[in-house]
Order: C-alpha cells, then sequence, then structure tokens
C-alpha cells in the first residue's frame, strides 16, 4: 500500500519535473498558479485542517506579504527573495495582532470575524492606506527574482523558483504534523477542553498555527508579488479566501496530498475546461454539495500517524 | 502536610449555590472518595479544582502553592490530572496518539525544532512513545494502540482516559465516575488499578457512585449534599452517619 503510494507520487513528480520541456508558456503559468495556491492551501490547511479554526480570511495575509515584498522592493531596491523573511514576519505580525483578541471565538463566529479583517485591510489598501500602497491601482515595477545572478522572468523559470517553495513547504510542513506541535493542534480540533485537561496551553496553540499559516501566506505573497511585477487591492478579494479555503475543505482537512488535490482541482481545472467557464460556478457549488453529504473529510482525508511500535504492532486494527 | 487542601471553596451558577463553603484535605499517597446525591456539586468542586470553572471565594492549594484559579494546562503541569465524567477523549485519533497528549505537558519541542527534527527532538518523541505504551500497559489497553479511540469499548474509554492522565506523571489524579458504564468484572479490575495507582506513590481522589467500590477502594470518604459538606470520614464511620444515611434515603446500605 505505502510502496503503491509513494511509487504514484514518484511518477507524478517525474512527470512534473519535466513538464516545461512539453508545455507552452501558457500552461507553464497555469501550473505556476496551482503551486502557489498550494502552497496557500497548504499554510491555511494548517489552521483550518489541523487546528480546525475557520479562517475565510487568509487573502489578507497573502496581501501583507505581497505588499511588504512591493513596497519594500520598489522604494528601497531590496531584492524580492532576500524579503521572503521580512513578508513573513510581517504576515505573522499582522495576524498575531488580529488573532491575540479574536482566537477565542468558535466556529462561525471566529469565520465571520476573518472575513471582516479580509474586506477591511482591501478596502485599507484600496484608499491608499499610510499612502504607501498605491490605492486601487496597486503598485508596479516590482523587480524581477534572481537567483545567484540569474534572473527569473519567463513562466518556466517560475515553474521551477514555485516548485523548489513548494517541496520545501511540503518536506517541512509533513514533518510539523508528525510531532509534539502537530499533535498539540489536532487535539484542540477534536475536543479543547480535553486537550486543556491534558496540560496543553490551548490559546498558545491556537495563536501559534494561526501565526505560522500566515507567515507562510506572507512568503507566498512575496513570490506572487515578484511574479506579476504588479500587485492592487482586487488580486486579494474575498473570492481568493474562499478559493483557498474550499481547496483544504474539498482536497481533504488536515492532507498533504489532499489539499495539493485540492489545489489542482480548484486553479487547474478551470482552465482545462475553459469552454464551459460559464457553467464553472454551477459545478463547483454541485460538486461542493455532492462532497458534503458523500465525503465529509474531503477527497484524500488525513490519515492517522504512524509510530515506529515495538513487534510491528504498526499493522493495528486486530483487537 | 496535606498534597491538596481546599478552603471554604465556593461557586454558584446564577442564582444556584452549587459548591457552598467545602473544605477538605487530601493526604499524600491516599485514596479519597467524593460521593453524594445527584447535584450534590460533586464535579463542580472537581472544575474548581483543575481550573475549568472559576470559583466565587475560598482557596485551593495543592502542596501548600496557591493554585485558585490557574489556567488548566498549568495546574495539569504542576501534577494534578484529571478525567471527565463524561468521556472526553479525541475520538477520531488512535489510543496511542490520546495517551501522548498527557505526555505534552513534560515534553519541549516546538515547531521550528519539529521542522528541522533536531536530535533532541527526536529523543524525546521515542521517549515519550515509550511512556505512552508503559501507560497502556498499565491500565490493560495493550495491542491497541493503533485502534481509533471511538472504536473502544466503553469501560475502555474510561481506561484510556486514566491512562491519558497518568502519562501526564501527575502527583493527584482526579477521576470522574471511574467506574460508570462498566460491567462488574471490569469494576473489579478497575480497584485493582487504582490501588496499583496508589503503589506508584499517586494520590487518587475520585467521585463515584458504585458504593461497593467506593467503600472498598477510599481510605477517607467526603459526604456532599446541596453543595454542602456533610460527612467526612473513613468509610466505615460514613456508613453509619445519619446525616447521610438520610441524604441517600432509599437507598441500601
Amino acid at each position: 500500500m505505502k510502496n503503491k503510494s509513494m511509487y504514484i507520487y514518484g511518477v507524478i513528480f517525474a512527470v512534473l519535473a519535466v513538464a516545461p520541456t512539453f508545455l507552452n508558456p501558457y500552461w507553464v503559468d497555469v501550473l505556476n498558479n496551482v503551486g502557489l495556491y498550494a502552497i496557500l492551501g497548504l499554510s491555511l490547511n494548517l489552521i483550518v485542517g489541523h487546528a480546525g479554526l475557520f479562517n475565510l480570511g487568509h487573502a489578507a495575509f497573502f496581501a501583507v506579504g505581497a505588499y511588504t515584498a512591493a513596497i519594500l522592493n520598489t522604494q528601497f531596491a531590496i531584492p524580492v527573495l532576500w524579503l521572503l523573511p521580512v513578508c513573513a514576519l510581517t504576515a505573522g505580525l499582522f495576524a498575531g495582532i488580529i488573532a491575540r483578541p479574536i482566537i477565542h471565538l468558535r466556529g462561525d463566529y471566529l469565520c465571520i470575524v476573518t472575513i471582516g479583517v479580509g474586506e477591511i485591510l482591501r478596502i485599507a489598501l484600496t484608499n491608499d492606506l499610510f499612502g504607501i500602497t498605491g490605492g486601487p491601482n496597486g503598485i508596479f515595477g516590482i523587480s524581477r527574482p534572481t537567483v545567484f545572478g540569474y534572473v527569473i522572468r519567463r513562466p518556466h523559470e517560475f515553474y521551477y523558483l514555485i516548485g523548489a517553495f513548494l517541496m520545501v513547504t511540503i518536506f517541512l510542513f509533513h514533518r510539523l504534523e508528525n510531532s509534539r506541535f502537530g499533535r498539540a493542534v489536532n487535539y484542540l480540533r477534536e475536543d479543547e477542553t480535553a486537550a486543556e485537561g491534558s496540560g496543553i496551553n490551548t490559546s498558545h496553540y491556537k495563536l501559534a498555527v494561526f501565526v505560522l499559516g500566515a507567515a507562510w501566506a506572507g512568503m507566498a505573497g512575496d513570490i506572487f508579488a515578484a511574479k506579476m511585477t504588479i500587485i492592487a487591492p482586487e488580486s486579494f478579494n474575498f473570492w481568493e479566501s474562499v478559493v483557498m479555503f474550499a481547496i483544504v475543505i474539498l482536497g481533504g482537512s488536515g492532507s498533504i496530498p489532499g489539499v495539493l488535490l485540492g489545489a489542482v482541482l480548484f486553479v487547474g481545472l478551470p482552465e482545462v475546461f475553459r469552454d464551459f467557464a460559464d457553467a464553472r460556478m454551477l459545478i463547483f457549488g454541485a460538486a461542493m454539495v455532492v462532497m458534503m453529504i458523500v465525503r465529509t473529510e474531503g477527497i484524500l482525508p488525513q490519515r492517522p500517524r504512524t509510530y515506529a511500535l515495538p513487534e510491528a504492532r504498526n499493522a493495528g486494527g486486530a483487537p | 502536610m496535606s498534597l491538596l487542601e481546599l478552603e471554604s471553596i465556593t461557586k454558584s451558577f446564577g442564582g444556584l449555590m452549587a459548591v457552598n463553603e467545602v473544605s477538605f484535605d487530601v493526604e499524600e499517597r491516599a485514596i479519597v472518595g467524593l460521593i453524594g446525591p445527584n447535584g450534590a456539586g460533586k464535579t463542580t468542586v472537581f472544575n474548581l479544582i483543575t481550573g475549568n470553572h472559576r470559583s466565587d471565594s475560598g482557596a485551593v492549594r495543592f502542596e501548600s502553592k496557591d493554585i485558585t484559579n490557574w489556567p488548566t494546562y498549568r495546574i495539569v503541569k504542576l501534577g494534578i490530572a484529571r478525567t471527565f465524567q463524561t468521556i472526553r477523549l479525541f475520538q477520531n485519533l488512535s489510543v496511542l496518539e490520546n495517551v501522548l497528549a498527557g505526555c505534552h505537558c513534560r515534553m519541549k519541542s516546538g515547531s521550528f525544532t519539529a521542522m528541522l527534527r533536531m536530535p533532541g527532538e527526536r529523543r524525546e518523541e521515542r521517549a515519550a512513545l515509550a511512556r505512552a505504551l508503559d501507560e497502556l500497559a498499565f491500565v490493560g489497553l495493550q495491542g491497541q494502540e493503533m485502534q481509533l479511540a471511538k472504536n473502544l469499548s466503553y469501560g475502555s474509554q474510561r481506561l484510556l482516559e486514566i491512562a491519558r492522565a497518568l502519562a501526564s506523571e501527575p502527583r493527584l489524579v482526579i477521576l470522574d465516575e471511574p467506574a460508570g458504564g462498566m460491567n462488574e468484572q471490569e469494576t473489579a479490575a478497575l480497584i485493582g488499578t487504582i490501588r496499583r495507582i496508589q503503589n506508584r506513590g499517586i494520590t487518587t481522589l475520585l467521585i463515584e457512585h458504585d458504593m461497593s467500590l467506593v467503600m472498598k477502594a477510599c481510605e477517607k470518604i467526603v459526604v456532599l449534599e446541596f453543595g454542602s459538606k456533610i460527612a467526612e470520614g473513613a468509610p466505615e464511620a460514613i456508613k453509619g452517619d445519619p446525616k447521610v444515611i438520610e441524604a441517600y434515603l432509599g437507598m441500601e446500605d
């Protein structure tokens, strides 16, 4: 079973690694968007999938990262890739400040507040916040990223940059899932009172996972700004948050393969079925309804962690 | 010196006086029972000790340290672990991971050490795993580590809660109706488990409606009625106490 899925992932990885050689720039760019949304989905997955905190304003943290990169790059000519940690810091800080007073809210209440935060930020950016966000036109002239003096310009070059960032994200988040931290956020999703009663500082972990997810979205924002070279408030509207949320819920809450599949379905498929663009919302809506009825945990749900038990007891199942 | 001291602890919900000036001590390594008719305020007393409720007045002291209204997770770290009357397991997680939750407060690794998989983090994980397996074996749930908690029988779920509490390396465990939903055999085995917990040097405070368990296992019994303490003493003395008999009127022995 395990070998079979490793084999499938290996083949997918190999095909994707050489994809730019046989795809035209348009399709490579579609894959770039899929990759970017996969990173955003994975970061939101920590908050929504693992900790069970409903966050429908994730685009706000994506925006903070993108605007941090745009402002610092255009004003002070700092290379965009150097700004990755700075974007993580500003997005994380922003998330920490807004989450601190609202994080104790449950379910739908938290959901509504995060929607509000996302909208407030978008409107503030449109109104040229502090005179540095460029208003509704946004900021243009963001420089291209350079790696060892090599300028990343064309879609297939961005493909490998985004791909590398996605691989690092998967690698680190997989480790995070299988750790004390990963378990702790799962405990608070399952039963907050029991988690607190088992000695877990639930408010600390809620805040930590929220900040971590937001910081990662901030870094995705940095890459987005570098890829587009122009950003505007409309790139970070409520619909973006909805797409990220749907990627996590539809793909599989708490599951890395699920989120990756969700990104392909939500960002890749609409391009494949461009001819049916008018019916897109109808199909998505119907798909969501069907999913919520027949498979509430998502297409590829979270799988139980395995542990190195003595005497091969990991097989389990037998009472 | 007592391990746990309650001094005139009081809690009301709106107009209802749930716990009224209750004081009692729990001696180190003792097994103390808290009994009383339904609605007497037993679980509320537990919730006040473990910080799930905030008390209106009075004090809770653990090893002479005032822990009144501390947050629950700090109380657990200090050495008081509990189980719940209505079983509160992480139903969709494995039996093993439920016990690992108890190990959490004795571990240190954070998100970054986990992402970088530092040697210390690996060592800590291995130690926690060994400890969790030991606690599962202690309550008799070995071999079921990878089952989901929700697939266990009611009695086993109660044992799993005890294992999770023990995994936090407590000085005092608070068991809220540990025999609830257990058959006679399971209850008899539970008495053995409670004695073995005592042999490990851990103090036990429990609420139980099964009088045979309380009379057999406990060295001291505290009786509550309508939120107030009406009696306290050895099982034999409690059995003959006219106030207690009155409170339990209609019940045999």
